[in-house]
């Protein structure tokens, strides 16, 4: 059943600035559409209110990736496959390019954008886990100015986040600091092209010998949001890989799970896999 | 309502549309241009792809995504402009039966199509041809990983994709062999 597009508005500000200031003088009034992967197809079924929507799909300063000695910057409105193509991001975040790889099907990732991904704050989201992982940073703009927190930050609940009715998510901010770290990422779904997963994990481990140094874990569908595994890191750090660390592992992780039944799959199978895929990293760390 | 200007198929177009009217229904409804199909409406099928340049190079899109607004000044190709694009060469290619000529000059994709049968009910054919074309911009010539990933947006419910994946192939060879 397709709603009628004459309920709808839809204007393209030139610049990002007259987007902000549209933003900011109807508080809560517009929704900012980009690739229109997900917002088309609520719109479509009627699912979209306010009936008002500002394209930032074409703002040229939203669709950047640029590099120094410490950062990767990815502006919000970077395709996945803009992310597919960029050799310093190949090179420095692997889990990132993985990830957009598996997000929709090659026409969506040539329209969908890293910004959609995050601020569509859906807890089954590709790309987040491999954020968290790389302990991201994001910087909102409104037209009072910019403000950067954690990405850990981000993330209220199922589909609520810190970002205000007058802001847009500017640019997401990623450390290169993981040479040398194991990296580890994988979605279990129904098949990788345009399915939704029904769990993914993304992780990152840092060994000295056989003992865990520095370890990041970041997953979907696990909880209500996309989640860091703070318990888990907890009960890895400065462990030996051996039996008992991953029991304590997929203790820990367990007690953080909280997750549901719905029509992709089952809380106790989330919960299993989640717990399969944690100890097959660690696993691996290993060999 | 607002004035949109495209290039559809080589040709300039200024239509005055609703502002989130989808390209897909712009396409069928405004220009008559009924070769794009709608499947699910909901970007995952793929029957309504189409290729979009914004002015980085064509790319390939599902237009049932596209509000009409966002195909302001860009240029469109379409299933029929694929065909037109490539009349000087395939005229009178002897393994094209006249019954199938409908426009005797079919572009080398879709003569693979109808040479190795990845063609059936015809629904997803399009969208198909045009996500083979953006592939063999992409990779020349494709490992079958490449194909699968590059079709894995287009569902088919008649073929099985053995038939589609040998049309690629073969669009790859030709398109080797010719380049």
């Amino acid at each position: 059943m397709h709603s009628n597009v004459l309920d709808y508005a839809l204007t393209a500000p030139a610049t990002l600035e007259a987007a902000l200031h549209l933003l900011a003088s109807e508080p809560g009034q517009h929704i900012p559409i980009a690739g229109g992967t997900e917002l088309m197809v609520a719109l479509g079924a009627g699912r979209l209110t306010p009936k008002s929507l500002i394209s930032i799909q074409h703002l040229r300063e939203l669709r950047f990736i640029t590099v120094d000695e410490t950062h990767i910057h990815i502006g919000s409105g970077t395709t996945f496959t803009d992310i597919r193509r960029n050799p310093d991001i190949a090179r420095d975040l692997p889990l990132l390019i993985q990830s957009a790889s598996w997000t929709g099907s090659i026409a969506n990732q040539n329209r969908g954008t890293l910004g959609g991904n995050i601020c569509n704050a859906s807890p089954a989201a590709d790309t987040p886990p491999a954020l968290l992982a790389y302990n991201a940073t994001v910087t909102l703009v409104s037209i009072n100015g910019p403000r950067t927190l954690p990405y850990t930050d981000f993330h209220l609940g199922y589909k609520r986040t810190v970002l205000r009715s007058d802001e847009l998510l500017h640019t997401i901010t990623i450390p290169r600091a993981f040479t040398g770290y194991r990296q580890y990422i994988r979605k279990v779904g129904t098949r990788n092209a345009q399915a939704i997963s029904k769990i993914a994990l993304a992780a990152l481990a840092q060994l000295d010998d056989n003992t865990i140094t520095d370890i990041r874990l970041g997953a979907a569908s696990l909880t209500d949001r996309p989640t860091r595994c703070t318990a888990t890191e907890r009960a890895l750090i400065h462990q030996p890989i051996n039996e008992a660390t991953i029991k304590a592992a997929r203790g820990a992780l367990a007690s953080e799970t909280h997750t549901i039944d719905d029509i992709r799959s089952t809380a106790r199978y989330r919960a299993t896999v989640a717990g399969n895929l944690l100890e097959e990293f660690l696993r691996s760390l290993t060999v | 309502m607002t004035q949109i200007q495209l290039t559809i198929n080589e040709k300039s177009q200024t239509l005055t549309v609703p502002p989130t009217k989808r390209l897909l229904d712009v396409l069928r409804e405004d220009l008559a241009l009924t070769g794009t199909k709608e499947g699910c409406g909901e970007g995952e099928c793929g029957a309504c792809a189409v290729l979009l340049d914004s002015g980085q190079g064509p790319e390939l899109v599902n237009s049932c995504l596209i509000p009409a607004l966002q195909a302001n000044n860009t240029a469109i190709t379409t299933i029929e402009g694929l065909a037109v694009t490539q009349s000087a060469e395939a005229s009178d290619d002897p393994l094209i039966p006249n019954t199938y000529s409908l426009t005797t000059a079919l572009h080398p994709i879709q003569k693979c199509f109808l040479e190795k049968g990845g063609a059936q009910c015809g629904i997803c054919t399009p969208g198909m041809i045009l996500a083979t074309h953006h592939l063999l911009d992409n990779y020349p010539n494709p490992t079958m990983a490449q194909i699968q990933e590059g079709l894995a947006g287009n569902l088919c419910r008649c073929t099985g994709y053995m038939r589609i994946f040998e049309s690629v192939q073969q669009a790859a060879k030709l398109h080797t062999q010719n380049s």
